[in-house]
């Protein structure tokens, strides 16, 4: 048992180390600040309720994508009873008229990146 | 181990065996799907595809007047109208470039129709070509991934963008070199004005992925006809040079095109079925010579 403080030391070393997202994220003064997203321009209300928009758009989306691509059905029936022609740029971004400031804003805070722009020309052009 | 357990192991051993190899032979409904198969699999291509067009209720077609098309300006009115319309990128290098509807040497476009003793002015003339939305498309069956397929709506061959994987097995099945690969980033070849905006607001493509010629379906949808069509009647003296319609309805303009005139197909030997037709010229085209 004469390897037992070397153990002990190593055992130690790696928790330090593997706890480090917990101790920097209690070390770091103040948490990030929330993105301040543009405003739909227009007042005709989302295709459903924001919250739950913030929720699922991306999964609302890619049901359009699979709808209008793949079955050739374009009319979407919101909840509340709506209709809604299913277009990311036709329909989304004609309330939301600027791609860096809601779409990208908000994707750099969750750190997550679509693709939609890759293909899809964003309102305010600038392909890149 | 004891002599019984090890006697159960290997008898649960060829047990486990004997149902794995006799089981998919019992079964009756492969067996039978197998049997059917190759007792309905037709001898020639061309069967299959007739067989198929009688399935599909709907099939957009479109007839090339290849005399109307031998002049330049009509030919470049299409081209360049279809490019604007879905942001195609102008890509010089020929091995990188993509192509929607473009010009092609008769030679090439009807590789069966010259021989020995073809003028060579024939052989050189220019011929509009584009994806020929096969009855029974060889791209569709190769793709892994159903990434193109045959609407059965309409009878267009799309491509879904987002399910392509860029293996090009389309491209290696179509006989017509009618698709092409983004072998980079295509936005840095396409037009935009001073704010970044392309001609259009169709979608661009992205590197790694295939695009061909979709008869313009963002269009049909709002009751236009195809861009290139469009074009092509605008130009003086290029009425007609490209007529579209349904070849499934025997009063549209196609059909009555097809029923009054001699039209050939692309390679129809292969069995795909092409829809687009062509009217060949009656005496030796003289083009400009430029394909």
């Amino acid at each position: 048992m004469t390897d037992r403080p070397r153990i002990v030391l190593g055992l130690g070393v790696f928790l330090v180390l593997a706890a480090y997202p917990v101790w920097s994220a209690l070390a770091s003064s103040a948490p990030p600040e929330r993105p301040e997203l543009e405003r739909a321009t227009d007042s005709i209300g989302c295709v459903e309720d924001t919250l739950w928009m913030k929720a699922h758009h991306a999964d609302l989306l890619n049901e359009w994508r699979t709808s209008v691509v793949r079955e050739g059905t374009r009319t979407y029936v919101s909840t509340s009873g709506r209709t809604w022609d299913m277009s990311l740029t036709g329909t989304c971004m004609s309330c939301h008229k600027s791609r860096e400031a809601f779409c990208e804003r908000c994707h750099t805070y969750a750190d997550v990146t679509p693709t939609c722009w890759n293909c899809h020309v964003p309102p305010e052009g600038g392909l890149r | 181990m004891n002599e019984s357990r090890r006697r159960f192991l290997k008898e649960l051993g060829c047990t486990v065996l004997g149902a794995g190899v006799a089981l998919p032979l019992l079964d009756p409904t492969r067996l039978g799907t197998d049997v059917g198969k190759a007792a309905s699999r037709p001898a020639a291509g061309g069967a299959r595809a007739s067989a198929a067009a009688a399935a599909s209720s709907r099939q957009w077609a479109m007839v090339v007047d290849v005399e109307k098309c031998l002049r330049e300006d009509v030919r470049n009115a299409c081209v360049e109208a279809c490019d604007r319309a879905h942001n195609v990128p102008r890509i010089p290098d020929p091995k990188e470039e993509v192509k929607w509807i473009w010009s092609e040497r008769y030679e090439g476009v009807f590789p069966d129709e010259v021989h020995a003793h073809t003028p060579a002015a024939t052989r050189e003339a220019p011929v509009l070509v584009l994806c020929n939305h096969c009855t029974d498309p060889a791209c569709v069956k190769v793709c892994p991934t159903g990434a193109t397929f045959k609407r059965e709506s309409d009878g267009i061959v799309m491509m879904d963008m987002h399910r392509c994987i860029g293996c090009r097995y389309c491209m290696a099945a179509c006989p017509y070199g009618a698709r092409s690969f983004n072998w980079r980033d295509p936005r840095p070849w396409i037009e935009t004005d001073a704010s970044g905006k392309p001609a259009s607001d169709y979608p661009t493509r992205t590197r790694g992925v295939v695009e061909k010629c979709d008869f313009c379906s963002e269009r049909l949808r709002v009751g236009q006809t195809p861009a290139c069509v469009e074009a092509a009647n605008a130009v003086q003296g290029g009425e007609g040079a490209l007529t579209f319609g349904e070849v499934s309805d025997p009063d549209s303009d196609v059909s009555r095109l097809l029923a009054e005139r001699n039209t050939v197909c692309r390679k129809v030997r292969l069995g795909t079925g092409p829809n687009v037709y062509y009217i060949l010229p009656g005496a030796t085209p003289a083009g400009d010579g430029r394909a």
